[in-house]
């Protein structure tokens, strides 16, 4: 891939890279690689194979893993005969008293909220593609909302914050791990699967109804 | 305008374009929104140095209480102590669990810390000249994007030994000041790192040129 003076009638055989706004030719790189700016190497797009199948499939059992770990048994603590469940919601609640009140909002939001909000906005977004219709209205706001939150959802990192207090426990009361527990381990798998398989670039290409 | 490379290298700005930094569409420079997906466009990220400043400064600030108060409230049979941040790592040290004190503390000092540094070296580093390479600039952004959402695993480690940790008389735990300020410190750090504009990196190169070292 290199760089030609411009400017070409058609913006559309160019790309710009969003890490240093170097202008290029774009080449869609071959199936399964990616192609990355030459000045800066940050990732321009990738050619991945079933991007819209990956993504809805990410995101469904984003959606169907959250249910179970709100629903189901988190994790279980036994001393001296006293036994604690402690499901999800009780961990966000534990902040609830007092003036740390606003961070049982901020850690439900991380946990809970934003990946499932995600996970909505993305089958919204994408599920009309996947059977061959047009985008439904709103498609972009959702997609873009989506994209916007990711940073912002924080299922993996609670798991690791999960493992720390375990060993923290340890020596206090025998702890049993429920099914929360795995669902949410299981969300870091759907994580990084998402991770591999998004093409920003490509989705929006498809969800432009001019384009397809 | 010309960087010194293998080839002579053009932006779109110098081309009188702007991309969406949203869907990477281009469109003619001075173009309100974008055609493909309605955001607005920017050439470049507006006041991009007062934002990362000011969310730089707000995380540092809330970065000094989360270490002086207390991060946990434990009580065992009736008797309180607090544990900081550090006093906590130092426990897990001497209790010989020192992987998950290691990651105590990469997350809780080692982490922000480095974030703190890396963007102000960033920002000082556009507007008078680093020594270090745009490239290795650029890993450096990369990686601190990555990495200070990590950060927060502090705050998830309080709010399950609280929800846990509830024995009535015989032990409680409950989060202390400290672990909102470190959930404030960290979001404010992560909102200074989204504030930045990699391309400024770029942009300063033609200002401060790439010093040759040998
Ligand atoms: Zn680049
Ligand atoms: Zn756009």
């Amino acid at each position: 891939m290199h760089t030609r003076h411009p400017i070409s009638e058609n913006l559309d055989r160019l790309i710009a890279c969003r890490a240093c706004d170097l202008l290029l030719d774009r080449v869609i790189p071959p199936p399964g690689k990616v192609a990355r700016c030459p000045r800066c190497h940050h990732v321009l797009l990738s050619n991945k194979r079933n991007v819209i199948d990956n993504t809805l499939a990410a995101a469904i059992s984003t959606a169907i893993l959250m249910v179970a770990a709100v629903l189901f048994p988190f994790i279980a603590l036994e001393e001296a005969g006293l036994q604690r469940d402690a499901s999800v919601m009780d961990a966000i609640g534990a902040f609830a008293s007092g003036w740390s009140a606003p961070l049982t909002i901020a850690v439900a939001a991380f946990i809970v909220v934003i990946p499932v909000t995600r996970a909505v906005a993305l089958i919204y977004a994408l599920l009309p593609l996947r059977f061959g219709k047009a985008p439904a209205n709103g498609a972009a706001n959702s997609f873009r909302l989506a994209m916007a939150l990711k940073p912002w959802s924080m299922a993996e990192i609670f798991i690791v914050g999960v493992a720390v207090a375990l060993v923290k426990v340890t020596d206090l009361a025998a702890v049993s791990l429920g099914p929360s527990f795995w669902a949410f381990s299981a969300l870091i798998l759907v994580v990084v699967f998402e991770n591999s398989t998004l093409c920003e670039w490509t989705i929006w290409r498809l969800l432009d109804p001019k384009k397809r | 305008m010309a960087l010194a490379g293998p080839q002579e290298t053009i932006t779109a700005r110098e081309a009188g374009l702007v991309s969406c930094d949203n869907c990477g569409t281009l469109a003619p420079l001075g173009s309100r929104r974008c055609a493909r997906c309605r955001a607005s466009l920017h050439s470049r990220r507006p006041n991009a140095s007062q934002r990362v400043w000011a969310w730089l400064l707000a995380g540092i600030v809330c970065y000094i209480p989360a270490n002086l108060y207390p991060m946990l409230l434990t009580s065992t049979f009736g008797k309180v102590s607090e544990g900081t941040i550090i006093g906590g790592a130092i426990e897990l040290f001497e209790y010989g669990a020192w992987f998950v004190a290691v990651i105590v503390i990469l997350a809780s000092v080692v982490i922000p810390v480095a974030k703190f540094v890396v963007i102000a070296m960033l920002m000082l580093g556009i507007r008078h000249g680093s020594r270090l390479s745009a490239h290795r600039r650029m890993q450096l952004y990369e990686f601190t994007e990555f990495i200070g959402r990590w950060s927060m695993v502090d705050v998830f480690v309080v709010a399950i030994l609280s929800a846990l940790v509830q024995l009535g008389f015989i032990a409680s735990i409950n989060p202390g000041p400290a672990a909102v300020c470190f959930a404030l410190s960290v979001v404010f750090t992560m909102l200074s790192a989204q504030s930045f504009d990699p391309r400024m990196i770029w942009d300063s190169l033609e200002e401060h040129p790439p010093r040759v070292r040998r």
